[in-house]
């Protein structure tokens, strides 16, 4: 209930060390979105069951809609917020950006999320591997193909190829 | 063809960055300060009385702040003028599980749910109907006390010369019968409101809202909460994803508006995934009967077409959801003479509505399995047998639609020497096959919702003296790119970068009205608009520049944020200093621009629906891997060619064909609206798990071709994309199953269960098929009898026939 | 948005301090682990634990010694664990769910997962439509209406796995330490799926040491991620030459636990691995397949299913010994 007494945790959101005071049960979405005003992370069924809520704690996409926030105290959150850095974008964004990766734009956060943290343990993916990595994430706008090829773009702009 | 700088080039789209940084705001991105949470308590019955509703207990839980239920809000509505038949809130009786009956404002939204738990709801059950044959079959009780008899909404009958004759001067004459099964748009954005309310003497509504058709938003809660139009705004926020799911007024978007009045505090609602697939308006699940005959050349003489729609609930599009079944049968192919009898029933599920392809996609199934199947009898190859039957272009078809650019002979070629079908077909080995169907869309309907003879699209443009341009427009963001359109086009003509155009759309109290982003209208007729408020700017501009410049105005260049002379590049200035100049000569420069489509050929009764400025083709090549032992479809790559008229952003046209296939393929192999009838007709996985949509691992490789031939009623030549290429997916991959196995599936979703049957029935030596056997007895009326074009009729009904 | 209730939270870091503090709270006390499965089906109201004890700081259930696997390991870390990367375990663990969830959902999880049910895996709202069932505030069971228990599926990809290549869990509560084979975590009841007792805790996971055996698992489902098996088919062969010693085959998804089917492990005993062997005991699996109308897929060609993913598991260990 609203009237529940807040605890309050320290956490490293997007690089800051931040303190946040939320009711207990919240989960980490709600407390990045809700008490961090941190709304790039969505959310589609609050199940576990469409990745939307895709963000990476302590480099690792989870579902932030199934993480409970007192869990992730002590704990490094990273949010689409922090993606582009000095006023420029990341290469993913810039590939997602550029071929259209992103239409309705809903899931994206969550797709750059999760190709971010693929191409931190995978520099060189193959497509097969790109599809496997993201078979958590639904999207129904692009038929995901444009998100393959702005993942293997951003790929070889990031190894230097481009 | 004319070189342009902008038009058709793959470029980002004026909210890609907003887009890709997670900053662009979707309604439920909102907050406000002091705002309270809405829940709505929903019917757990499927067809009931309500005898009372109790809110006394959740009124005193602490926290809550106003409870409505239907008696506060009388006023229906509907999308339809025919079909104003939903409440806010349920007032005397509901009509699914999940219809509304009350709602809840609180301070949060654990408090709203606490809240819910405490209001107490007495039934009186009555009978439901759980499908379209038991409506037919039990007229009563009635769900609604209109429509055309007992549980039938609507009942059309529609003759275009005598099919009868026609069918029968066939050498071959089929008859068959096909089930399209239900299926929902299933956004990644639940929908989501806010409402806030400023009281008298303001008295004034603003409601944010997920939706893709603001106008009628506005009209809607003007209407329901009888407030004049101009104290209301609505803005529709860009959403996350709609497929025709979002473009009915929703009752929660009402309520939130009349919580925030009673409370004087903004309120808020984000549904649930449960509770988007309660508001549905998806796929109607609907069984099909057509007979055709052909002669052996292949050409058709006669078709007759049947289609019997599950409307759900309530009326929302339906009517022309109905018509939309028998529209678009003759605008791919020649039908010399055309008999078209559908219905709509209503039953005790979720309301039915317009996706993607609206009402088009089940007998584009139907006819284009249909053909296969007549292809195969006559010993023509399916891609033959479509080339020597294609409608001309600029022809009117029997029942009076004007077909203008036709591109569907190219198309077909297109992917028969991508997919290489000639050697494929019936070629390869057991179990992989191939199979080609081909579609037309509207690029955008002929008339409103409602009637009317103003434009269905305004924008206003203005020039600023620092260089810039503003284009506000009516038109919604929904991620198909329309924002980016209303750029590109201004910048096209007025020679400024795409980046240095402001957008501002889909808010009532800022931007004129356009209809809204349904019925792939957008790009041609917000897209015209645009064009020529643009083209009217530009000769303000033109006019004094070319004063200034002392050059003739036709021979003014609008190109790299310049104005010059076309013979003396030298001889110009900027786009700033031109529009300095207009200013000082005329003050603020603004243009206004304004479409509206030809008139329809058609002026029978039920003409409205499927008349169209232009019509989209795509055809379409499957090919799929059938397990024979568990009957599981496979689909490697589809090949795809889309006649769009022209490009206005490439990339972005492949992306809605890319997207177009992905939910074709959904709607071949699995998804589902599934419901059981037996239990309260209670909708069985209204869940992002159990109604299953593909993912990266079931996505298959696409092929898209872009047919360029541009269409003069397009805004240089455009024409949709956002929906006509997903039809031709279920039937391609129908015909490829036959190809692969043997067995027609004459029912969407292909699953395995259903392959295994007709395999095994196959084995049998039973016919090879898995699909519906019959078609229930309809009252069908009086057909309206229309004459065709080449029986010298003029659009207009002949007097009934009186025995 | 669907919310979590209200609950208090604690995170021991050692193991008798959970024990403790479950003792302390009683029955409205749960363990979680990764959440995946708790904190859904807290949010529809299945489970409504007042207080909820994770069992992720406790570095006993986090350590990985030879075959012995804590149980509150990743399912993303067991399948990328270089010891296991070809065995069955791991190759099961990679079929749950999506990426995301395995980053988070942990071995104990998985083979304690809660029964599933389409009747049952719905919101609170959706099941007072329905009046409820018998698993959770409701008398009947949808499924049989006529029958006296639950019929909600075992659903783990790893459980059918443990029980067909005889793994141990150690369990440890207040009345001490227990090891258990696999199978005898496991009963055939929706609602009473385990032999663990509430304030019991799978701590631990007791893998045989490769000694001439293999083992596969093969998984129906609709699509290539997200989904709950329709139907688990774990094979397990102690192979002596070109001869089964013994074998075990265990379904998944069609009953409330992970099903042995010894017909089917004795029709391979004593026999080389020929087609018709593999038939044979595929037909064996196949009889006391009962799937029930409460997942997805039709009822009857989930069971016909069981014969083709029985034959081609046997088929897959037959290729693998050949090699």
């Amino acid at each position: 209930m609203s009237n529940e007494s807040k605890v309050k945790i320290a956490l490293v959101v997007n690089g800051e060390l931040t303190e946040v005071a939320f009711a207990p049960h919240k989960t980490l979405l709600e407390v990045l979105r809700e008490d961090l005003s941190l709304t790039g992370t969505k959310h589609g069924c609050e199940l576990g069951e469409c990745g939307t809520c895709t963000v990476l704690l302590d480099g690792t996409p989870v579902l932030s809609c199934l993480a409970l926030g007192l869990a992730c105290a002590g704990h490094s959150v990273r949010t689409v917020e922090a993606m582009a850095q000095g006023g420029k974008l990341h290469p993913l964004q810039e590939t997602f950006a550029d071929l259209g990766a992103a239409q309705c734009g809903y899931c994206t956060p969550a797709f750059l999320l999760a190709a971010e943290a693929l191409l931190a343990s995978n520099p060189k993916p193959t497509r097969a591997e790109i599809k496997d990595a993201l078979a958590g994430n639904l999207c129904r706008c692009t038929g995901y193909i444009k998100i393959y090829e702005a993942v293997e773009l951003a790929a070889e702009r990031m190894n230097g190829r481009v | 063809m004319a070189e342009y700088r902008v038009i058709g080039k793959a470029l980002r789209k004026v909210d890609a960055v907003a887009k890709v940084t997670g900053t662009t705001r979707f309604a439920d991105d909102l907050a406000f300060p002091r705002m309270l949470y809405c829940k709505l308590l929903r019917s757990t019955e499927p067809h009931a009385r309500i005898v009372s509703i109790d809110t006394a207990a959740a009124a005193s839980l602490e926290g809550v702040h106003a409870i409505l239920t239907g008696r506060d809000l009388p006023i229906p509505f509907g999308i339809l003028p025919v079909s104003q038949d939903e409440h806010t809130l349920c007032v005397d009786k509901v009509r699914f599980i999940g219809d509304p009956v009350a709602a809840v404002a609180a301070t949060s939204e654990e408090v709203a749910t606490a809240a819910l738990d405490l209001i107490k709801v007495i039934y009186e059950p009555l009978k439901s109907i759980a499908s379209a044959e038991e409506a037919v079959a039990h007229p009563e009780p009635r769900i609604h006390d209109y429509g055309d008899g007992g549980n039938l909404h609507k009942l059309i009958d529609l003759e275009f010369g005598d099919a009868d004759a026609g069918i029968a001067a066939g050498d071959v004459v089929r008859e068959d019968l096909f089930f399209f099964e239900g299926s929902t748009h299933l956004p990644m954005e639940q929908h989501a409101a806010v409402a806030m309310w400023a009281p008298p003497p303001d008295g004034k509504l603003t409601l944010w809202t997920s939706t893709q058709t603001p106008h009628y938003v506005h009209r809607a809660v003007a209407k329901v909460l009888a407030l004049a139009p101009a104290r209301i705004r609505v803005i529709a926020t860009p959403n996350g994803g709609a497929f025709g799911g979002k473009s009915d007024p929703f009752n929660h978007e009402i309520a939130v508006a009349k919580l925030a009045m009673l409370t004087g505090r903004p309120v808020k609602i984000t549904l649930t995934r449960e509770e988007v697939f309660y508001c549905h308006r998806g796929r109607h699940p609907t069984l099909m009967w057509v007979r055709t005959g052909v002669k052996r050349d292949g050409s058709i003489t006669g078709m007759h077409f049947r289609s019997l729609l599950d409307g759900g609930a309530y009326g929302s599009y339906g009517v022309a959801s109905t018509y939309y079944t028998g529209a678009l049968q003759t605008v791919t192919y020649h039908v010399p003479r055309y008999h078209f009898q559908g219905a709509r029933a209503f039953t005790n599920k979720a309301p039915c509505g317009p996706k993607r392809g609206h009402g088009t996609p089940q007998p584009r199934f139907a006819v284009e399995v249909h053909l296969d199947k007549i292809a195969e009898q006559l010993a023509i190859d399916p891609a033959e047998l479509r080339l020597k039957t294609l409608v001309p272009p600029n022809s009117l078809t029997a029942n009076y639609l004007r077909v203008g650019s036709m591109g569907l002979g190219t198309c077909i070629a297109k992917v028969v020497e991508g997919s290489d079908w000639k050697r494929k077909f019936r070629k390869l080995p057991e179990g992989r096959g191939v199979g080609l169907a081909c579609s037309s869309y509207i690029s955008g309907a002929g008339l409103p919702i409602y009637w009317n003879n103003m434009p269905h699209s305004g924008v206003q443009l203005k020039c600023d003296r620092g260089g810039g341009v503003t284009v506000f427009c009516g038109s919604t963001e929904i991620g198909q790119g329309s924002d980016s359109i209303l750029a590109y086009i201004v910048a096209e003509v007025l020679g400024v970068d795409p980046f240095d155009v402001a957008v501002v759309t889909a808010d009532t109290d800022l931007t004129p009205v356009d209809l809204g982003s349904y019925s792939s209208r957008v790009t041609l007729m917000s897209g015209n608009a645009a064009l020529q408020a643009a083209e009217r700017a530009r000769q303000i501009l033109a006019l004094h520049a070319g004063r200034k410049l002392d050059v003739p105005v036709e021979r003014l260049t609008f190109a790299g944020g310049r104005v010059f002379d076309s013979k003396d590049r030298k001889r110009g200035t900027s786009f700033a200093e031109a529009v300095q100049w207009a200013e000082a000569a005329e003050g603020t420069v603004g243009t206004v621009g304004s479409y509206t489509p030809p008139q329809s050929a058609g002026k029978y009764r039920g003409a409205g629906v499927g008349p169209s400025p232009a019509y989209s083709y795509s055809a379409c090549v499957a090919e799929v891997d059938v397990d024979p032992e568990t009957g599981i479809v496979r689909v490697p790559t589809i090949w795809i060619a889309h006649d769009v008229g022209r490009s206005i952003n490439s990339a972005s046209v492949i992306g809605q064909v890319e997207g177009s296939i992905y939910m074709g393929l959904g709607e071949a192999l699995m998804e589902e609206m599934a419901y059981r009838g037996d239990l309260k007709v209670v909708h069985k996985i209204p869940s992002l798990l159990e109604y299953k949509s593909p993912t990266t691992l079931e996505m298959c490789d696409v092929v898209t071709y872009l047919v360029e031939d541009p269409d003069p009623n397009g805004p240089f030549g455009a024409k949709e994309v956002g929906q006509g290429p997903l039809l031709p997916v279920m039937p391609a991959v129908a015909n490829a199953v036959y190809d692969a196995v043997g067995v027609r599936i004459d029912e969407v979703p292909i699953t395995p269960e259903k392959v295994l049957k007709a395999l095994k029935r196959k084995q049998k030596g039973e016919p090879a098929r898995y699909g519906p056997d019959s078609f229930p007895e309809i009252p069908w009326p009086e057909p309206v009898r229309v004459p065709t074009p080449w029986e010298g009729g003029d659009g207009k009904a002949v007097d009934r026939v009186h025995a | 948005m669907l919310r979590l209730p209200s609950f208090r939270y604690l995170q021991p870091t050692s193991l008798s301090d959970a024990l403790k503090m479950k003792a302390d709270v009683g029955p409205d006390g749960m363990f979680v682990a990764g959440g995946t499965d708790l904190y859904p089906n807290m949010k529809r109201r299945h489970q409504e634990p007042k207080t909820v004890i994770s069992l992720m700081g406790i570095p006993e259930m986090r350590k990985l010694e030879g075959w012995n696997v804590g149980t509150c390991i990743t399912l993303s870390t067991l399948s990328n664990l270089p010891t296991f990367q070809h065995s069955a375990v791991a190759s099961a663990a990679r079929l749950v769910s999506t990426p995301l969830l395995r980053n988070m959902g942990t071995l104990g999880g998985n083979l304690c997962l809660d029964t599933r049910c389409n009747y049952y895996n719905q919101t609170y709202e959706w099941r007072k439509s329905i009046d409820f069932c018998m698993k959770k505030d409701g008398a009947i069971c949808w499924v049989a209406p006529s029958s006296p228990r639950c019929w909600a599926v075992s659903s783990s990809d790893i459980a059918p796995v443990m029980v067909a290549i005889g793994a141990e869990y150690r369990l440890v509560g207040p009345q001490g330490e227990r090891v258990v084979p696999a199978g005898r975590l496991y009963n055939n009841d929706g609602i009473n799926y385990l032999t663990k007792q509430p304030d019991e805790i799978l701590v631990e996971v007791r893998l045989p040491a490769p000694n001439g055996w293999d083992a596969v698992y093969h998984k129906l489902r609709r699509r290539g991620s997200f989904d709950f098996p329709v139907l688990g088919v774990a094979a397990w062969i102690q192979w002596d030459g070109k001869t089964v010693v013994d074998a075990r085959v265990v379904l998944g998804g069609v009953a409330s636990y992970p099903q042995d089917v010894p017909e089917a492990g004795a029709a391979l005993k004593g026999m080389s691995l020929g087609a018709e062997t593999i038939a044979a005991a595929a037909e064996a699996a196949y009889r006391p397949s009962k799937p029930m109308d409460n997942t997805d897929f039709d009822l009857s060609w989930r069971k016909q299913m069981t014969r083709v993913f029985v034959t081609r598991a046997l088929g897959d260990l037959r290729d693998r010994h050949n090699k």
